[in-house]
């Protein structure tokens, strides 16, 4: 009982990440795409950025799925 | 005991366990063995045993020998590459590897001075440098195949046979020592920074006083703390799930190699060679995007310490 639990607790905590990271990224990318289309000749400075964003934002998801793949597989 | 069956759970376990040197059940210091033993030697092996060597009891002081060898390795290395660089540099006739170290410099050093605003300081630039290389080797060790440098240190036979290293895991990222141990080195020189340039009263009043007034302070207190530290301590984190999960994929992928050898030992050779080939499609494939994550996750975290040692040294006012 205890292991499925376990594993219950792992799916949880990769899929509430999953979400939180897509809906995340999905608008730090609409707003890239907005800026591009403003002033396209800042597209490649803007990619770096956005980047560093996505990489930010997909901080905390990350982690949580590092967690649940413990919990799932450990 | 009966031979035991590789299955993919044990397989999955045993390579997420590291080098463990530590204190045993019965007092001396040995390499950990662990309960996850999947070889054919088993039997031999457990007969002789009156203590246990489990890496989850050996407490505080057990050492993880091969994410310390991996690191001080790359380490090392790195010191060296660009040490040797540094000693034959020539303006008029440069190397290739001249070019690529100098090119690596000045992107360390466009990317430090957009950010940094204080001048002076002698330790930043060193230290995004460090960070950005060292973090991007330990990084490319994700790259290896899961399972060859355990087979090169047992003497070329398979890591599940008995060696004399029973674990090794390549990757020192993927413990959480090796990230936690680069940010307690930023987050000392955070705390070192605010104290040296705001002095004790400024860092506190920066924790205490903001965003509301002075009569607000447990509620700022509560606000301004656990970010203050949630920062440092998600640098250490970010880097440490992004790789394990990069690894553990990389695992995942590789028991399905388990499932092509049962195939194939049971008689069926097409089904066999077409799931060996979906793991080499599917291993390529995640290799190829797990490049761009090594390489964002070195730099974000080079940036990071940047921005927040640039923090430590500004006020507000």
């Amino acid at each position: 009982m205890e292991d499925s639990l376990l594993k219950i607790a792992g799916a949880i905590m990769v899929g509430m990440g999953a979400i939180g990271g897509a809906i995340g990224v999905g608008v730090a990318a609409s707003k890239y795409l907005e800026g591009i289309a403003r002033q396209p000749e800042l597209q490649g400075y803007l990619l770096g950025q956005f980047f560093i964003m996505m990489a930010l934002v997909d901080a905390l998801p990350i982690i949580s799925l590092a967690f649940g793949l413990i919990q799932l597989f450990g | 005991m009966a031979e035991k069956e590789l299955n993919s759970d044990d397989f999955i376990k045993h390579h997420l366990q590291n080098l463990t040197f530590g204190q045993c059940s019965d007092g001396k210091w040995r390499f950990a063995d662990g309960h996850i033993n999947i070889g054919t030697d088993q039997k031999a092996h457990q007969e002789t045993k009156e203590y246990t060597c489990n890496p989850k009891e050996m407490g505080f002081n057990a050492i993880h020998i091969d994410t310390m060898a991996m690191s001080l390795l790359l380490g090392g290395l790195f010191c060296f590459l660009f040490w040797s660089v540094a000693r034959k540099a020539s303006v008029t006739n440069p190397s290739k590897l001249q070019n690529a170290v100098e090119y690596a410099f000045d992107f360390v050093r466009t990317g430090v001075s957009d950010i940094f605003v204080p001048k002076g300081n002698k330790i930043i630039g060193p230290l995004a440098l460090t960070t950005i290389a060292w973090v991007l080797l330990m990084n490319l060790m994700d790259l290896l195949p899961v399972d060859l440098i355990p087979w090169i240190a047992n003497g070329f036979q398979s890591s599940t046979e008995y060696g004399w290293v029973h674990y090794f895991k390549v990757l020192p990222v993927a413990d959480i020592n090796a990230p936690a141990g680069m940010a307690l080195g930023v987050a000392i020189l955070i705390h070192y920074y605010s104290i040296k340039e705001k002095g004790v009263g400024g860092f506190l009043s920066e924790l205490t006083l903001q965003p509301l007034g002075k009569w607000a302070i447990p509620f700022n207190m509560i606000v301004e703390i656990p970010g203050f530290y949630a920062k440092q301590a998600a640098l250490a984190l970010r880097l440490y799930g992004n790789l394990f999960a990069g690894e553990m994929i990389f695992i995942l992928i590789a028991c399905l190699y388990i499932y092509s050898g049962e195939l194939f030992q049971a008689g069926i050779l097409s089904q066999s060679i077409m799931w060996g080939i979906v793991g080499i499609l599917l291993q390529i494939l995640w290799a190829v995007f797990h490049i761009l994550i090594i390489a964002l996750q070195a730099y974000v975290f080079m940036i990071l310490t940047v921005v927040f040692l640039n923090q430590a040294h500004e006020t507000h006012h």
